[in-house]
């Protein structure tokens, strides 16, 4: 099957793009299918890496501090796509996406062409980013767009899954989000490659930032960098920008890191299952039990 | 279930007020829609480069300004120049029955006004997809009558 946008969205025409996403997340298309058209993934340069997520609590400023450093990257040249990810309603299946609203720079007639959004919903998956989101990227690298952010749903202490899908993990954090003993505690924290502590125009913020290195040094191996940002004054936002382009991965976390990706590649192989409906179906009846759904569905794939 | 059609609800122009704009958006979540809200203040050309990023299959523009003579078929315009013919455009908030047919002549599908209940905007939402040719761009002299 042949697909004309994909031709399209190979010599640049964002609708194209929008619409070869879209048929991702539709299961219309696979990415094998895509990448025959539109080329392959390009190979990191150097060290750098291609794909940072940005992740945190609800409410701590992720977007309006992508905003900001989207701001910084573009007018570097550089161009970056985003896919920013808000929960779907477990109940209607409907979602409210709503990170436009605070990326003002994509409305900015010098840098638009720059920098490409994309709002995604979580649909079926459990966690904090859809495993989609990976094949998403891929289309986005091999399409030209140098970096790729993904921006997770507001993650809690034990919301890792992004781990799987992004070379870098930056955590966002915020002042008066508890004391020290919160910076102590295992989790999402671990996996940062760099911590952003945002609203540092409020009080408490540098204490907070000061908590969080002194937790990273009482472990072992390299202590990721600590920045202190106000995305609302604009202040440690170029700093942070340039700092986050040269990130290395702190290299704490490969087996977790591996552990979630095969956790995601699991969900994805259920979720991707003709028959879920069908064995949700059955379970909600009583008719089937779990372990039988899991081996029906792991059949399919063994054949 | 099929998959959810992406909705972009968008407020052009100098208006503050998205009270409507929020409600529609809920609604349309509610029945199991992607709903894209732009926020305040976007310009037609903000607005289409919305619809073009966010492959969105429906377009709903608020105005309480009186400004939706002017930005409404500005909207439409630069959604056909861009080729997005096939986006299925619906308009509400603050605009007198008068006003309304040249707005349709533009490609606009529906105009709700104040008091539509909102399962009459999910109605339309059904009944536009079920025809042919009802994007702004199409030939089609299609449109919802709407009860307010």
């Amino acid at each position: 099957m042949t697909f004309e946008f994909l031709e399209q969205a190979k010599s640049g025409d964002r609708r194209s793009l929008a619409r070869t996403l879209s048929s991702l997340e539709n299961g219309l298309v696979k990415i094998e299918e895509v990448l025959d058209v539109i080329g392959p993934v390009p190979l990191p340069i150097n060290s750098d890496w291609q794909t940072l997520a940005i992740t945190g609590a609800p409410g701590v400023g992720k977007s309006c501090l992508l905003d900001g450093l989207l701001r910084s990257w573009a007018e570097k040249g550089l161009r970056v796509a985003v896919l920013a990810v808000d929960p779907s309603s477990p109940r209607t299946g409907g979602a409210l996406l709503g990170d436009r609203v605070r990326m003002t720079v994509v409305d900015d007639k010098e840098l638009n062409e720059l920098i490409y959004l994309r709002s995604v919903a979580t649909r079926k998956a459990s966690g904090s980013v859809p495993v989609i989101v990976e094949d998403m990227t891929k289309v986005l690298l091999a399409l030209g767009w140098q970096r790729v952010i993904i921006e997770t749903v507001g993650a809690g202490q034990s919301e890792v899954r992004c781990a799987a899908l992004a070379d870098r993990i930056v955590v966002v954090e915020g002042p008066a989000r508890g004391d020290g003993i919160q910076a102590e505690k295992a989790g999402l924290l671990e996996l940062a490659d760099a911590v952003l502590v945002n609203k540092s125009d409020l009080p408490g913020a540098e204490v907070h930032a000061d908590e969080i290195r002194e937790s990273f040094e009482l472990g072992a191996g390299t202590t990721p960098p600590v920045l202190l940002t106000s995305a609302i004054q604009g202040s440690g936002i170029s700093e942070a920008a340039e700092m986050l382009l040269m990130l290395s991965s702190s290299g704490r976390s490969t087996r977790a890191r591996w552990r979630e990706r095969l956790l995601a590649y699991h969900e994805r192989k259920i979720l991707e299952s003709p028959q879920l409906d069908e064995l949700l179906e059955k379970l909600a009846k009583g008719s089937i039990l779990l372990d039988e759904a899991l081996h029906i569905i792991g059949g399919e794939h063994n054949e | 279930m099929s998959e959810p059609w992406r909705i972009v609800v968008a407020k052009p122009g100098l208006d503050g007020h998205d009270r409507g704009a929020k409600v529609v958006a809920r609604a349309l979540r509610d029945a199991g829609n992607e709903v894209i809200y732009t926020g305040l203040r976007r310009s037609a050309q903000q607005i289409v480069d919305t619809v073009r990023d966010e492959d969105a299959r429906f377009l709903g523009l608020s105005s309480l300004s009186g400004a939706h003579e002017h930005l409404f078929p500005k909207v439409c315009e630069l959604l056909k120049q861009q080729g997005l013919n096939d986006v299925i455009v619906f308009g509400g908030g603050i605009i007198p029955l008068g006003d309304r047919e040249p707005l349709y002549a533009c490609g606009i599908r529906a105009i709700f006004g104040p008091g539509t209940p909102t399962s009459e905007i999910l109605e339309f939402i059904e009944q536009s997809t079920q025809l042919e040719n009802t994007g702004v761009g199409q030939d089609s002299d299609w449109y919802w009558t709407s009860s307010a």
